[in-house]
């Protein structure tokens, strides 16, 4: 196994080859705040929190899934990165409505979590106050469209670790939403394991356990690293 | 006794454009003025692709003169046909060639010597509009499948890449990356499994180059994607045409059987073991298919979203095989750059850029239409010359190139020799070739946020900055339109634009902003106008 040596905000580290410059800062300490990553599924690089800067590429590359090189200087922190970072999380904020005060995830919500960190105390573009749903038709589970942040979590672990493929994006730009089955209420959709997944990885409250009420949602998106290591362990591959 | 008088040929726009002026019902007239005067085997009535000036429709050609007749409508056609006839009665008696008196009723004679037609270079276009293009034999008749023969049967895959490379020939689709540089890294990919497609998802508003040529030469474009093909070692071929272009996917679904029944598309092409075949795959109307890896998704059946590069097309494409992606121009360039030579080819347009570029020349123009001239020809010639300028009683103030993607050029920089460097030094793109001429009734702001309303509209919604960015600033730009905006609100509008330009995903978001950023470098005092005085806001803000 190859390594490549590389700085990362003037830390030197060597991280095996094919290795993200995500793990790798992780790997020194350097925390590099992520939304639609999660370990355990495959990159889309959309949220674009995690866009670092890299001497000699004009262009900022997203650390979640840009590959190590021998040599490389990369930058996890600046101005304009911590501009650019709160400003995405304003984005995010201003196109849904997400209201802390009455959501079941507050205190335990990546999207709260991510503001805390980049500062950002208001929002300095104006609220859109869209007209969502709420699908409360599954048994277990309810689906707020007001607090989905589309980071496609759901759609990916119900696709690649249930094998499920319940939901998907339908439409597109500001008018995108997560959809269940062919845009049918989630309840319906027979494809559906109930197996609550989507709701463990939701990063906000987006996705919840019916009965949940202020505060009260604690899934925990780590947990999904667990379950894949016990299932490769239970076939026998190495952890 | 005189020889008969040669045969003489209508050549009748077909063309999208000419379409809507009636040319269909023109041509109809036509033919059947002709078989009613038993005419037939002396006057050939020929559906051709796009003639130019588009705005002058519905366009006829007469050959052997080589008239120029604009605004032809169906009911001239009996009087056309008349003044044939009756000077081939007068040439009988004396024997003397005359030129053709005749002009339409409401319509006119074009002079063809104007800059229009002069000061064009047809590489591109050579074909279009004298062909028919529903008719492969036409094409044969004019060289077509030539080229891929010599390739197949004399050449090696690596001499056909060589060739192109060092014709300096660059994407025309808009980011103008070097062609021969993309096919020799696909030639040099592992696999006997490869793929080529060619992208006809056109979609800048204002922007027909692409359409003009699959409408008028469809099989100057297969046979440069079969030659692609030959080069860099793949068997199929996709073409991701756009659903809008009804026109263009009937001549090339038309074309591609007519090929295949020629045995120049399919298995063991001019007897050797070269086989490639060509499907097309009709878009469902989004402009980020055009964005190469979100057209290949969407060639697999999936949602039309852009992923991070790499892994590039060239790699990672189409069903995970290494991938070809170019544009119908270059796609088009490439049989005259094989019968004519690579040298011959670097010897046309600029040091950075060679060869020609079709343009499509629209707006508060005179003379709109399509166009072809070498890498190089100033913006001025262009529009001033060749398109006439602005329409009476107005002067131009700007040329909007490239699209939603692109910016604006002001008037005073008409001079700028038009190719890749020069500008994206201005601060906009040579895009797929979309020129739109704006006169000084024109508001940059309402302009900007037009654009940005496209881009809005179009964002997948992947990424965070495209999908809500392009909404926050199409609603900062209203907030200018209403008069309702700050100096704070402009400082935001134009640090927002820099955010969502250096993070979005793909070229799309990336790109947004440029329409807003190049019209305020270049007209800032039209947004400052649009400021709310400091006074009324302050008397606003007092008890």
């Amino acid at each position: 196994m190859s390594v490549s040596t590389l700085t990362i905000d003037g830390q030197a580290v060597a991280m095996a080859v094919g290795a993200t410059l995500l793990e790798a800062a992780r790997e020194v300490g350097i925390a590099i705040p992520t939304l639609c990553h999660l370990e355990g599924l495959s990159p889309v690089a959309a949220c674009r929190l995690c866009l670092v800067e890299i001497e000699g590429s004009g262009k900022l590359q997203p650390a979640c899934i840009t590959p190590v090189l021998e040599g490389m200087v990369v930058r996890t922190d600046s101005p304009t990165l911590r501009d650019y970072r709160r400003t995405v999380i304003e984005l995010l904020f201003t196109e849904g409505n997400h209201v802390c005060a009455v959501c079941v995830a507050n205190g335990h919500c990546e999207l709260q979590d991510r503001a805390v960190e980049v500062g950002m105390d208001h929002s300095r573009l104006p609220y859109r106050f869209p007209d969502r749903a709420v699908d409360l038709s599954h048994q277990r589970f309810g689906l707020d469209h007001n607090r989905c942040i589309l980071c496609t979590r759901c759609v990916r672990v119900c696709d690649e670790v249930e094998g499920a493929h319940v939901w998907d994006v339908a439409w597109r730009g500001e008018h995108c939403r997560i959809i269940a089955g062919l845009d049918q209420p989630w309840g319906a959709v027979d494809a559906c394991t109930d197996c609550g997944k989507c709701v463990m990885v939701c990063p906000t409250g987006a996705l919840f356990p019916k009965g949940d009420t202020v505060e009260e949602k604690h899934e925990d998106p780590s947990q999904l690293v667990a379950l894949l290591r016990a299932r490769q362990a239970r076939q026998g591959a190495p952890p | 006794m005189t020889a008969p008088p040669a045969p003489l040929c209508l050549r009748c726009c077909t063309s999208a454009g000419c379409l809507a002026s009636g040319a269909a019902e023109l041509r109809q007239a036509l033919q059947r003025a002709v078989s009613c005067l038993e005419l037939v085997d002396r006057i050939e009535i020929r559906g051709v692709g796009c003639l130019g000036p588009c705005s002058q429709g519905a366009l006829l050609a007469v050959d052997p003169d080589g008239a120029l007749f604009a605004g032809v409508r169906a009911e001239d056609a009996t009087g056309l046909i008349a003044a044939l006839v009756r000077r081939w009665e007068l040439e009988a008696i004396d024997g003397q060639r005359r030129p053709l008196a005749w002009t339409p009723g409401r319509g006119e004679r074009l002079d063809t010597s104007r800059p229009f037609f002069a000061r064009q270079r047809r590489v591109v276009l050579e074909n279009c509009g004298l062909i028919d293009p529903e008719r492969i034999e036409a094409a044969i008749e004019r060289g077509a499948y030539d080229q891929l023969r010599r390739a197949v049967q004399e050449l090696t895959p690596m001499q056909v890449v060589e060739t192109i490379y060092r014709s300096g020939l660059r994407g025309r689709g808009g980011a103008g990356y070097p062609t021969g540089l993309k096919w020799s890294t696909v030639a040099k990919m592992p696999g006997d499994h490869k793929v080529v497609v060619c992208n006809a998802d056109e979609g800048d508003p204002g922007a027909f180059m692409d359409r003009s040529v699959l409408e008028g030469d469809p099989h100057r474009v297969l046979e440069g994607m079969a030659i692609a093909a030959f080069a860099v070692g793949a068997s199929r071929g996709f073409i991701y045409i756009r659903a809008e272009y009804t026109l263009a996917i009937e001549n090339l679904r038309g074309a591609i059987e007519q090929a295949q029944r020629h045995r120049l598309l399919g298995q063991r092409l001019f007897d050797s073991s070269f086989e490639f075949t060509v499907e097309l795959r009709v878009g469902a109307g989004a402009y980020v298919c055009g964005e190469e890896t979100a057209l290949i998704h969407s060639i697999e059946g999936k949602r039309g979203t852009p992923r991070p590069r790499p892994p590039y097309p060239a790699e990672q494409g189409v069903g995970g095989l290494p991938t070809l992606i170019n544009n119908v121009e270059t796609f088009a360039n490439v049989v005259p750059i094989l019968r004519e030579g690579s040298d011959w080819y670097a010897a046309i347009g600029t040091t950075s850029s060679k060869g020609t570029k079709v343009f499509s020349l629209t707006g508060n123009v005179r003379w709109g239409g399509l166009l072809e001239v070498p890498m190089g020809t100033s913006l001025a010639t262009i529009v001033q010359e060749m398109g006439g300028g602005a329409p009476e009683g107005s002067t131009i103030k700007a040329v909007q190139t490239g699209g939603p993607s692109g910016g604006c050029v002001p008037a005073s920089e008409l001079n700028t020799a038009v190719d890749y460097a020069s500008l994206q030094e201005l601060g906009t793109i040579m895009g797929s070739g979309g020129m739109v001429v704006m006169d000084h009734s024109t508001n940059m702001v309402a302009l900007a946020a037009f654009f940005m309303e496209f881009c809005r509209d179009e964002s997948c919604g992947k990424c965070v900055p495209c999908r809500a960015g392009t909404v926050q600033l199409h609603g900062l730009l209203q907030k200018h339109l209403a008069g309702d905006a700050t100096a704070a609100d402009l400082a935001q509008l134009e640090a927002l634009c820099h955010m969502v330009k250096d993070t979005s995903l793909c070229g799309l978001g990336q790109s947004a902003p440029k329409p807003v950023l190049s019209t305020l470098r270049f007209f800032r005092e039209e947004y400052v106008a649009l400021l709310k005085p400091v006074a009324a806001r302050a008397t606003e803000a007092a008890p």
